[in-house]
Order: C-alpha cells, then sequence, then structure tokens
C-alpha cells in the first residue's frame, strides 16, 4: 500500500516535477481510493480542491470501469502549496472515461495532475480535457499516459493540454506518453502553453476595458466550458464560483 | 475635438510617421487616404494608444486633454473610438457580455451609473437593428466564425452602442460587398453625423466616401500630410493616382 511507500525522489517519473519538501511534509499519503465502475453503469464525480494555503493535498484515484460502464469526472484543483491529484483508471471492453479539469494557481503554488489511461480491452473510450493557468511562480503539471494492451483494438482516447502563463515566472509542464500495443487505435493528443494574447488586449481596452477586468474575462473564457456540462446544478454553480474567484485573485 | 501636432513615431527602428499634424473640429468628418505603407494603420494605432506604436515626438490633445498620456481604456472612456481594420476574435466571450462590460467600465471611469442588463439589452437591440445584424450574432463569441463583413458590421454596432466623440475608423470599408457598405454607410452617418462628433474616415478607395460624405480628404504620404481639400480631391485621386495627384 502507498502508505508504506518511501519517499518519492526527482527520479521517479510521476513526480519529476513536483513540490517534493510539500510532499515529505504529508508524507505517508493515504492509500489510493477505490473506485469501481460496475458493468454498464454510469458515475459523476465532482472534485474541487480548494485547500487552504500552505497545505499539502494527494489524492490518488484507483479505478476501474466495467464493460459498458463510464464515469465522467469535473475537477478544480486550486488549491494549497501543493495540489496533486491522479487517477489511475483500467477500461474493460466499451468502457467511457471523461477527465475536465482546470488547474489555476498563483504564488509559489504547484498543481499538479496525473492521468493513466489502461486500455486493458476493446473498443473502450477516454478523453482528458485540462486547462491550466500559473501566474507568479506557480508551477502547473500534466502527466498523462495513455496505454493501449495488444487486444484493445478499437481504442478511441484523446488527450488535450493547454496552459496559460500569466507571468515569466510560471511555469507548466506538459508530459503526454503513449504505449500502444494494438495496431487498429485512435489515440489523439495535443498540448501548447502561451500567454494572454496581446492583440486581444488591446482591442479589449480600445473598448474601455481596464486592464484586470480584460485580462480576467480572457482567463475566464480560457477554462470556459469545462464544468458547463455538470448535471448537478448546485455543483456546476460552486465550481464557476469557485473558478471565477481564483481567477480574480490573479487576473 | 483633435488636434495632432508634428507627430512622429518608430517601429522597429524605422520613421513611419514623420512630423504628421492634423486638426479635427467638432462636426466634421475627415478622410485620410494613402497608398500602401504610408502610415494610416500606424496613425490610427498610435492615437489609439496601442503598445509598441509610442510617439517619440509630437503632441495630440483631445478635448482639452493630452490623449498620450492616457492609457488605452481611458482615451475610450474619454470619447474615442478605434474602428479596427482587422477586428480581433475573442473566443469564449460574447459580444453581448463583452460590450456591457465596456460601455459600464467607461460610464464608472466618468462617474456615471453602469448600465442595467436590461437596458444594455434594448440599446444593443436599437444599435443592432440599425446596421441590420441578428441579435443572435450578439450572443456568438466576438467576432469568432464572423465573415469579414460581418465583423465590419458589428464594429459598427459597437460603434453606436459605445456612442463615442470621436470615430477614428481604419479601413471599415475593406471587406465589404456593395450592400453592406450602404449599410456601414448609413449607420456611420446616423451614429456620428451630430455638431459634437467627428469622424477621422482612413481609407484606400474613395468608394466608402460615396456614402459618408467627408468635409476635408487629406492624402497621408511618408508618414505626413501631404495635401488636403475637399471631396473632390478623392475623386482625383481615384481618376488619376496617387502619384500624379501627390506631384501636382
Amino acid at each position: 500500500m502507498s502508505a508504506l511507500a518511501p519517499l518519492p525522489t526527482r527520479r521517479d517519473e510521476a513526480w519529476r516535477y513536483s513540490d517534493l519538501d510539500a510532499a515529505a511534509r504529508a508524507w505517508p499519503v493515504a492509500a489510493p481510493e477505490r473506485i469501481v465502475v460496475a458493468p454498464g453503469e454510469t458515475r459523476h464525480l465532482a472534485l474541487l480542491q480548494d485547500a487552504a494555503e500552505g497545505e499539502t493535498v494527494i489524492r490518488d484515484h484507483s479505478i476501474e470501469i466495467g464493460a459498458g460502464g463510464a464515469l465522467r469526472v469535473h475537477l478544480l484543483n486550486s488549491g494549497g502549496a501543493l495540489g496533486r491529484i491522479t487517477f489511475d483508471v483500467t477500461l474493460a471492453t466499451r468502457a467511457h472515461f471523461e477527465l475536465k479539469a482546470a488547474l489555476i494557481g498563483g504564488d509559489t503554488q504547484t498543481l499538479e495532475l496525473v492521468t493513466t489511461m489502461n486500455h486493458a480491452e476493446p473498443d473502450a473510450t477516454s478523453a482528458q480535457t485540462v486547462r491550466a493557468i500559473a501566474a507568479g511562480q506557480a508551477t502547473t503539471n500534466y502527466l498523462g499516459q495513455i496505454r493501449v494492451a495488444r487486444d484493445a483494438q478499437k481504442t478511441d482516447a484523446s488527450q488535450s493540454f493547454k496552459a496559460m502563463l500569466l507571468g515569466r515566472t510560471a511555469t507548466a509542464n506538459a508530459k503526454p506518453e503513449l504505449e500502444i500495443f494494438a495496431d487498429d487505435v485512435k489515440c489523439a493528443h495535443g498540448a501548447s502553453v502561451g500567454q494572454l494574447d496581446e492583440t486581444a488586449l488591446f482591442y479589449m481596452a480600445a473598448r474601455g476595458l481596464d486592464p484586470a477586468r480584460a485580462r480576467g474575462l480572457l482567463l475566464e473564457a480560457f477554462v470556459a466550458g469545462l464544468f458547463d456540462d455538470m448535471d448537478d446544478e448546485t455543483a456546476r454553480a460552486r465550481f464557476a464560483a469557485a473558478g471565477r474567484a481564483r481567477l480574480e485573485a490573479l487576473a | 475635438m483633435l488636434t495632432i501636432d508634428n507627430l512622429s513615431n518608430e517601429i522597429g527602428g524605422k520613421t513611419i510617421l514623420n512630423g504628421l499634424s492634423l486638426s479635427i473640429g467638432a462636426g466634421e468628418i475627415h478622410a485620410i487616404m494613402g497608398p500602401n505603407g504610408a502610415g494610416k494603420s500606424t496613425l490610427a494605432y498610435a492615437l489609439g494608444g496601442r503598445p509598441g506604436y509610442e510617439p517619440t515626438q509630437g503632441s495630440a490633445t483631445f478635448d482639452g486633454a493630452d490623449l498620450l498620456d492616457m492609457e488605452p481604456h481611458e482615451r475610450a472612456a474619454a470619447g474615442l473610438f478605434l474602428g479596427f481594420q482587422y477586428p480581433v476574435e475573442i473566443p469564449g466571450v460574447s459580444n453581448v457580455q463583452f460590450l456591457r462590460e465596456a460601455l459600464n467600465s467607461q460610464r464608472r471611469a466618468r462617474g456615471e451609473e453602469p448600465l442595467s442588463a436590461a437596458d444594455f439589452l434594448r440599446l444593443a437591440r436599437e444599435k443592432a437593428a440599425l446596421l441590420g445584424m441578428d441579435m443572435e450574432m450578439l450572443k456568438r463569441p466576438v467576432n469568432v466564425g464572423f465573415s469579414g463583413g460581418e465583423k465590419k458590421r458589428a464594429e459598427m454596432v459597437q460603434l453606436g452602442i459605445l456612442d463615442p466623440k470621436l470615430a477614428i475608423l481604419d479601413e471599415t470599408d475593406s471587406g465589404l460587398d456593395i450592400d453592406a457598405l450602404k449599410t456601414v454607410g448609413a449607420g456611420i452617418n446616423a451614429i456620428m453625423r451630430a455638431p459634437d462628433k467627428s469622424v477621422l474616415l482612413i481609407t484606400h478607395y474613395q468608394r466608402l466616401l460615396d456614402y459618408v460624405q467627408p468635409d476635408f480628404v487629406h492624402v497621408l504620404a511618408g508618414g505626413r500630410i501631404v495635401k488636403t481639400g475637399g471631396p473632390d480631391l478623392a475623386l482625383a485621386l481615384e481618376r488619376e493616382g496617387y502619384a500624379e495627384v501627390v506631384a501636382a
């Protein structure tokens, strides 16, 4: 069990961009939360990580999705000195896993997301959409692995990571990793790191928007839509409000 | 309204505006025409305050205030509107939200009460109708997926909603077919033809001037105004070309 696991080092691939000092303060961490989605069942999971300043949050999830089952996850990861969320997902035939996540940080925060998709059987689908915003000296990390077993034909897996850096001292790391042993699969991945569009900022200023509000609007737009398809309206409003509050603090 | 005196700037070490002077009175419509590379868009950006286009010398006074001392959003709040040759797309931000926030940001800067959502929608509907634009388009993200002509129409809807004192319109006629040109021309007249308002039209061609009749036409070449005349100067330029007219 991971409770007995030794403290990770920089040599551990999944920890290479992490804040190991913050991790050490919370070590040993609890065993991964185990989630089993029964065959044919559909489940939703909404995770809002908004721990207080300076805290360390490490949450591991070990997920199995049965044949024809589906799990949809929405994640807002924005609190603590280190906020690290991981998902290790094994998909049976025709299973579906979907993750929409926002990482929003400032100061010296490290916010990271690690996903491992194990496409063990044929015809399963998985999709991760991750948007990260880093201000100050913050670091946002996304490590996404997709493994497709030899007989997991017709796998359809996709991964999209877009990061926005609000200052010269902010950092984003993206590490997509594809291990494909089947030959009839679709695996799409894309990663980009950018800054706020200066032309758009000038256009908005020329219409009278003050610079802070112009930046705020562009940042809201960058993460917009991630939480729109949450079924639980209360949770959706809570996510939208928490995201907006965090962005306002950074803009 | 606007007095520009001896304005120069440099972009990438190259002089673009080169001692440009121009005075625009209240109630006047001026047109600036000129060949490619004369500095037309550079003038618009310098007046709008775009980073990278800062003047190296000269002055610009807008309604008695030092225009060059203001931030771009302060120039807008003071009543300056810059119509873009290439209006910018802003994915994820609707026109309605963008314009309401922009208008209220201006109103707050002027010490006025912000407009309520209902009042703003009423205003937006009225101005959209004036320019023949479907209200549904204003609910879509700013300029995203708009054709060239739709972007220019949307710029004029923005002009109507923000209701500035001075509009500097950079190549508003480019990308417009003849029907759109008529609508946009009529829109400019309806919104800006008033004793307390002024327009600076920047254009390559005479055709917009058929619909928005200027009081003065200036020829910009080599970063300064080289010739000034009435509406017939634009016709002469169209007929004979810049080189002939400038040399004459």
